[in-house]
């Protein structure tokens, strides 16, 4: 039981850190990406190929995935996503818009990782056992939580104390009324999603360190994301923190006492009791 | 009651005639494309049957497909069951399943209604994949039957057509009409005392009902079945695509984008398969940014221009 609950934990704060990504660019770029799993996939190779081919360590990876994928995902908003933020009347034509736009993006961000590696991305980084309250687990996944920890609370500072981060939850809040009080709604917009893509490509980085993952794996974690965005409440980093601790467990718990084939469909009854009962989520308003 | 609703009827039953003699054109290769065809305009045109007038993604049709193609295979395989009883069970299921999605997900916001869609094949596959490991025994099913590919066609041309008339008659019916409200604003055909969620269940439900047929019907082809097989997501994602291509404003648009996507694609799969995926991904971009109502919408356009010149 201890068991479980160690290591859900544990993995859950990787999810926290990859749903917050997911909510800065739901919840103020106001932009649903279903390519969300595709980037965090990204990052994952960037850990594995470049440990596998010049022994650089995935702790490294990240901070060298940090530039890299803002840049990427920030010309991805600013020439991709932006015309059809331009084009779109209502936030449904968006929706449908940037649904459909992630989506083809997706597919080509797959297509371009198994150009470069097909299989899966298998190597062992620090994979010793170490024990933890009577419960062995490995220092890989010890160490990724911490570091989404310090970076999870890193972002939490920054959005709550500094002058940026204020702009940022307030086009979060609203979108006309940010721009009447001067804030630069497209600039915050774009920033946002490009931090909530870097965001979720170390998130991506420190996963592989203790999942192999491949190339067809990232619509499992864009579903993941986005049932513990759902079930922590669009817009809120608290809400999302508790809702990966849920799923993680949750996850765990199916896995070893049921089987670990029936992970997804645990993840699924959580999202519709949550739709049934909370469709708000866990800490939402009341506003759908 | 409109002159042109008669006549694209007329036209309707004139196409589905000249294709009823494809099989007697063609065998072998050009015949398998043409059960392709089928499937994918009666999958095609049971998703625009939703999500022409409400605008939302529906992924799902692989989840009915699937359905409806285990069905049968468990039927037939494990229970000795006959094909026709079994195809109608799967009827059923798939309409009750779509039923039980539609009231957890489309009360709420179109969002939620495609993220619960997206994984939800792959769900059901896990589900599947678990109960036959460890409570059936077997993974494999056998589904053997005299039909032969044209066979197949037929029955196909036949759901295609009964999935355009029951589109044509919802959409001159009360629910066609309210629908229609809904896809123009959802908070005004709610204020006129439209029960929206209601109505978008009840649309819904036809989708997995045809999808689920589909499915059934297909399952004498492939004569082994197994869950992997019959619940590729990329089902889900082939339907979406052809549907908006062709235009998903009309009911006769999935047509239009059917054969010219299915083309492109088996040549792309067959001479360079590494970057098939590539191609799902332009496709995808090329719908939103060049062609957001279809080849129907640029041909309307089209020719609302010559009237406008003339």
């Amino acid at each position: 039981m201890i068991d479980i609950l160690i290591s859900g934990l544990l993995l859950s704060g990787t999810y926290a850190l990859v749903a917050m990504g997911l909510n800065l660019q739901y919840g103020v770029a106001r932009i649903m990406n279903l390519a969300n799993g595709e980037v965090l996939v990204l990052g994952a190779l960037a850990a594995f190929w470049l440990y596998t081919t010049s022994q650089v360590s995935p702790l490294l990876t990240v901070i060298l995935v940090i530039p890299v994928s803002f840049t990427g995902n920030w010309i991805i908003y600013r020439f991709l996503l932006t015309p059809l933020v331009k084009r779109s009347k209502t936030q449904g034509a968006l929706e449908v818009d940037s649904i459909l736009a992630t989506f083809g993006l997706s597919f080509i961000i797959i297509g371009i990782i198994v150009s470069i590696e097909g299989g899966f991305f298998a190597y062992k980084y620090l994979s010793e056992p170490i024990r933890i309250l009577g419960s062995t687990t490995s220092l890989n996944r010890l160490l990724a939580f911490l570091v989404a920890a310090l970076i999870g609370v890193a972002l939490y500072l920054w959005l709550n104390f500094s002058r940026p981060g204020v702009a940022v939850r307030a086009v979060a809040v609203s979108t006309e009324a940010s721009g009447l009080v001067g804030i630069n709604v497209p600039r915050v917009s774009a920033i946002a999603f490009a931090l909530g893509g870097t965001i979720t490509a170390v998130g991506g980085a420190l996963i592989s360190t203790f999942i192999t993952l491949d190339a067809s794996m990232g619509v499992v974690f864009t579903l993941k994301a986005l049932i513990i965005v759902i079930m922590g409440g669009v817009g809120e980093i608290r809400g999302s923190i508790i809702a990966a601790g849920i799923l993680g467990v949750v996850e765990t718990g199916v896995a070893t006492l049921v089987d670990p084939g029936l992970t997804l469909a645990s993840a699924y009854l959580i999202f519709v009791l949550i739709l049934l009962f909370r469709p708000q989520g866990l800490f939402g308003k009341h506003t759908t | 009651m409109k002159r042109s609703n008669w006549q694209e009827l007329i036209w309707a039953a004139v196409i589905t005639i000249l294709a009823a003699f494809w099989p007697m054109l063609a065998n072998g290769y050009w015949l398998g494309i043409g059960v392709d065809v089928m499937m994918y305009v009666a999958l095609a045109t049971s998703w625009v049957l939703f999500s022409g007038p409400t605008h939302y993604i529906s992924l799902a049709s692989a989840a009915f497909f699937g359905v409806g193609g285990f069905i049968v295979g468990t039927g037939m395989s494990d229970y000795g069951t006959s094909f026709w009883s079994m195809l109608a069970l799967s009827a059923v299921v798939g309409a009750i399943l779509a039923a039980l999605i539609g009231l957890a997900t489309l009360r709420l916001s179109g969002v939620y209604f495609v993220i619960f869609t997206l994984g939800l094949a792959e769900m059901i596959r896990n589900l599947v994949s678990w109960v036959q490991n460890n409570f059936l025994g077997s993974r494999g099913l056998y589904v053997l039957t005299d039909f032969s590919d044209e066979h197949l066609f037929w029955m196909l041309l036949v759901t295609s057509c009964s999935i355009y008339l029951v589109g044509w008659i919802i959409s001159r019916s009360r629910l066609g009409f309210a629908m229609r409200i809904i896809g123009g604003n959802e908070t005004v055909a709610r204020h006129v005392g439209i029960n929206t969620s209601m109505a978008k269940v009840i649309l819904f439900t036809t989708t997995g009902l045809f999808g689920a047929i589909v499915g059934a019907i297909i399952a004498p082809r492939w004569s082994y079945i197994e869950p992997n097989q019959v619940f590729s997501p990329q089902l889900s994602f082939f339907v979406v695509i052809m549907a908006l291509l062709g235009g998903s404003g009309r009911l006769w648009g999935p047509v239009v984008g059917v054969i010219p996507f299915l083309l492109i694609w088996n040549w792309v799969d067959a001479n360079f398969p590494n970057q098939s995926i590539l191609v799902l991904g332009l496709a995808f971009l090329l719908i939103v940014y060049a062609l957001p109502n279809g080849f129907v919408g640029r041909i309307e356009d089209l020719h609302n221009k010559m009237k406008r010149h003339s």
